[in-house]
């Protein structure tokens, strides 16, 4: 899986679509940073790109990915490798150098910046790591997709739809139900509903850092618990975790069985 | 070498192999023929792993591959279509699957042979679809592995390059390897195949040397000995 | 008035040639081992020394014009059994005490210092512990209550009382103070014409700060933080609240400040950071805004009821959940030349001041007073949609509420 997963890597970083995605994320940095001369305000920025563009990246690029190396990978199936290794370790090399191209093209200017020494931090940090989680959630996801699709078209229309439904759809559908049911309690639904998208969860993440003034305004003891205490951040970590590992075990299994 | 035992595969619908029993012993050059959709890629691509049978069992020296992939460091293959990731050059490309296969290799014996010092430092996107055959020759020949599968080794290669091959090919089976080919030049297949095995329908119609062919089909050369087996009432 | 003068100089030379001030000594070996003993001997204008050492008193009446100083912070406990120092006199000083264990009931507010109906007082340097109700003032006018340090252990907001407390007092002088874990750090209660300055008022039970029914008070650079409820600014009249510091006010209904029924109050230069709601306003007209910092807050201004004639202008609005919120479409509030961190608009002819106008009201906040349950859809995609959308097209927001001159650059 290591080899696999180096070849994926090499092949990958030296595309061009790395570096235009580094180079992307760099030179927002620098501008957020030295044009506005505001962390707090970059890291709210940040925050808004991070939570819909790193999916979107991260799906369209899996996509590409996956298909463009169907080549290689039946080059590779032919070789004695484990086939979920060869998956696994071309997942890998995407998301990998995806989420390297994130963290280091913002953390160059930010550590340049003096990030270090600033009180945001931490909101950086976590900024970066609900990134490289998106970029693995929806790297997989949109892997998951491709191997269950031939057809390239449509792959990636199903792809994009399922960005598009993560990062907008499903939170109208979910304000929509809270509006219409806002006779009961809904504190627990409400969390419960963020566990399932996890661009939500990414950003419930972020809010308890950026927003938990506003957070602690509501009534609900569910809601007390879960953003006064850390059961929140915890809870959240979790779950983003299991958004990562679902796909990624779903995508071994079909590994095993597709035929090529 | 291979034993095959009541092959099947749908892919949706549309059934491919249907019950194919086929063994193929230790040593010379089988010929796997067929029309177009018979199942000869189907059947080459369950041997490697890379189709999983919907039922039925493939053994190789004894040993079941399902599941397996170890098996594979047996097998050298070389795909119909030559396409590699583009990204990388010809160099690298040898570099990676020696890398990848850990087994010694006589690379630099073929390249010379297919003459291609000049584009081992080009990218593999840039080549010509003979060039990318050559390159795919050299990847599935510079192993040792006792079984050989070729899947339309001739496409795309001038004539120079076709007796080069025919060359090779004569060459492993001196070293007693078993080699399967599948091909739709008869002329090629021959001068170089010991035994044919002729696919329809999903199963092993004919199987046996090219002049039990002739004689059962009353033809005196392969290529109408071919096209007429179809219609010959008696098989295997 | 000079006439007037004259006679106080007199006098004041016929009461020194008569008797002179003398220093009563208070100490646990000496003659006189309670300060209750020392007060009945002592004549008026003495001064009584406490030596450092533990008094277990309490119900000590001071009756005549007396200072007390504690040497070394002399402990006074009070066992619990009920109000330790009652001042009941003009002109009494009471300074460096250490006054701990006030009795605590249900039925009368026994407090570590009461003074009644007295002027001229002054209490300083005192540490309070372990108290039920601390400093109290009751119609009592031109004292100074400064530089005490009153540390409460309150866990329930019916059993625990005030850190300092004015009920009917006038011009009163509350500076540099210490309050903690209290209900209310400071409490005012129709007391006028007082000043409240640099005191730090936190981790209370209930508010660093309580108005009710007191007017032209002013209150100055003050720090509150981490209180139940923040601030509370009630029923009052020509408040000055100038350069305070509210922070961490967190909660289901914490805000820095909360404003109810406050007219013509200036409020200026003080920074509102990190609270649930910056300011809370309820039914308070006149009011000028200006030069304030509200700084990672839930909700920088909550507006609630009918609020009139209010101006915001030059005040710094800085990353919070949501800038303004009403609750209603009517608006008769001006903001004008605010700073906003979330303003997106432009400066083409570098005047520094934006060509388009910022609408400090979201739709989002609007469906959050409706649907507490929806502030987890903060920040998501879908809310900024239909967030850009209101903004074009007001339906549900004051469409007249805007400030029509947002700043470039912050107010420093």
């Amino acid at each position: 899986m290591f080899k696999i997963l180096k070849y994926s890597f090499y092949d990958l970083i030296r595309s061009r679509w790395s570096y235009v995605y580094f180079l992307f994320y760099l030179l927002l940095g620098f501008v957020l940073l030295f044009l506005n001369n505001d962390v707090s305000k970059a890291v709210i920025t940040l925050m808004n790109i991070i939570i819909i563009l790193v999916p979107l990246i991260g799906t369209i690029f899996g996509v590409m990915y996956f298909y463009n190396s169907k080549e290689f990978t039946e080059l590779l199936l032919a070789q004695p490798i484990k086939r979920s290794s060869i998956f696994l370790g071309q997942y890998l090399g995407v998301a990998g150098s995806l989420s390297l191209s994130l963290v280091l093209g913002l953390g160059i200017p930010f550590v340049l910046y003096g990030i270090f020494k600033s009180d945001a931090i931490f909101d950086f940090s976590l900024l970066l790591v609900t990134g490289a989680f998106l970029t693995m959630i929806f790297t997989a996801l949109s892997f998951n997709i491709s191997i269950s699709n031939e057809n390239k078209i449509k792959g990636f229309g199903y792809a994009v739809l399922l960005w598009l439904f993560m990062a907008v759809i499903y939170d109208g559908l979910f304000l929509m139900s809270l509006i219409v049911f806002k006779e009961y309690p809904l504190d627990s639904f409400s969390l419960v509903a963020t566990m399932f998208n996890p661009i939500d969860l990414s950003r419930t993440l972020i809010l308890l850092k950026l927003d938990i003034s506003a957070l602690l305004g509501y009534t609900g003891a569910v809601f007390k618990q879960f953003f006064g205490t850390n059961t929140g951040l915890f809870v959240s970590l979790g779950t983003l975790l299991l958004w990562t590992v679902l796909p990624i075990w779903r995508l071994t299994r079909i590994s095993k069985k597709k035929d090529f | 070498m291979i034993k095959i035992e009541n092959l099947h595969k749908k892919f949706g619908k549309n059934v491919v192999l249907s019950g194919l029993d086929l063994e193929i012993k230790n040593g010379g050059i089988f010929a796997i023929l067929g029309p177009n959709g018979s199942g000869k890629t189907t059947l080459i691509k369950s041997i490697l792993g890379m189709v999983v049978p919907n039922s039925g069992q493939i053994y190789l020296n004894g040993a079941t591959i399902k599941n397996g992939w170890k098996y594979r460091k047996q097998i050298d293959y070389l795909p119909q279509i030559a396409n590699f990731p583009g990204n990388l050059k010809v160099k690298e490309l040898i570099r990676m699957i020696k890398d990848l296969r850990q087994m010694p290799s006589n690379e630099e014996e073929l390249i010379t042979q297919f003459k291609l010092e000049p584009f081992l430092d080009k990218k593999l996107s840039t080549l010509s679809g003979g060039t990318k055959q050559k390159v795919n020759i050299v990847l599935s020949f510079m192993f040792e592995s006792p079984l050989l599968i070729l899947d339309e080794p001739t496409t795309g290669l001038d004539p120079a390059a076709l007796i080069n091959l025919k060359k090779l090919i004569m060459q492993e089976k001196e070293k007693g390897k078993t080699i399967l080919i599948t091909s739709h030049i008869m002329q090629f297949v021959a001068e170089i195949a010991d035994e044919i095995v002729y696919l329809l329908e999903g199963k092993i119609y004919f199987k046996g040397s090219i002049e039990e062919l002739m004689t059962k089909t009353q033809q005196t050369d392969l290529e109408h000995a071919i096209a007429a087996i179809a219609t010959t009432p008696t098989h295997v | 008035m000079k006439l007037v003068s004259l006679f106080i100089l007199i006098l004041s030379l016929f009461q020194g040639v008569s008797q002179e001030p003398k220093r009563v000594t208070v100490c646990e070996t000496c003659e006189l081992k309670s300060i209750s003993e020392a007060i009945e001997i002592a004549a008026d204008h003495d001064t009584i020394v406490v030596k450092k050492g533990t008094y277990k008193e309490f119900n000590i009446l001071v009756d005549k014009p007396l200072t007390i100083i504690g040497e070394n912070y002399p402990v006074i406990d009070g066992e619990d059994k009920g109000e330790i120092i009652r001042i009941v006199s003009d002109n009494v000083t009471i300074d460096g005490l250490f006054i701990i264990n006030v009795g605590t009931s249900y039925t009368s507010d026994y407090a570590a210092i009461r003074v009644v109906k007295s002027e001229h007082f002054v209490i300083q340097n005192v540490v309070l512990e372990k108290l039920f109700f601390g400093i109290y003032l009751e119609k009592s006018n031109y004292g100074k209550v400064y530089h005490n340090k009153i540390i409460g252990d309150a866990v329930d907001e019916y059993n625990s009382g005030n850190g300092i407390q004015l009920w009917y007092s006038k011009h009163v002088e509350v500076e540099k103070n210490i309050v903690q874990h209290v209900r209310d750090g400071i409490y005012l209660e129709f007391s006028d014409d007082i000043t409240i300055k640099e005191n730090t008022s936190t981790d209370n039970l209930r508010y660093g700060l309580h108005f009710m029914f007191s007017n032209n008070d002013v209150y100055l650079n003050n720090v509150f933080e981490n209180n139940g409820a923040g601030v509370a600014v009630m029923f009052s009249k020509r408040i000055k609240m100038i350069g305070n510091t509210f922070r961490k006010n967190w909660g289901t209904a914490a805000f820095g400040m909360l404003l109810k029924e406050i007219n013509d109050a200036e409020i200026s230069g003080n920074t509102f950071e990190e609270n649930t709601i910056g300011i809370n306003i309820e039914g308070s007209n006149r009011i000028a805004y200006k030069n304030n910092n509200f700084i990672k807050n839930g909700w920088a201004i909550k507006v609630l009821g009918a609020c009139y004639t209010n101006t915001f202008s030059q005040n710094n609005f800085l990353y919070n959940s949501f800038d303004i919120s009403y609750n209603s479409k009517l608006n008769d509030n001006v903001f004008d030349q605010n700073y906003w961190s979330d303003y997106t608009g432009y400066d083409l002819d570098k005047n520094g001041i934006g060509d388009v106008p910022y609408r400090p009201v979201k739709l989002f906040s609007y469906i959050v007073n409706k649907t507490p349950e929806t502030i987890v859809l903060l920040r998501s995609l879908f809310m900024d949609i239909i967030d850009f959308s209101e903004k074009v097209s007001p339906v549900f927001t004051p469409d007249d509420l805007l400030d029509a001159n947002p700043l470039m650059k912050k107010v420093l």
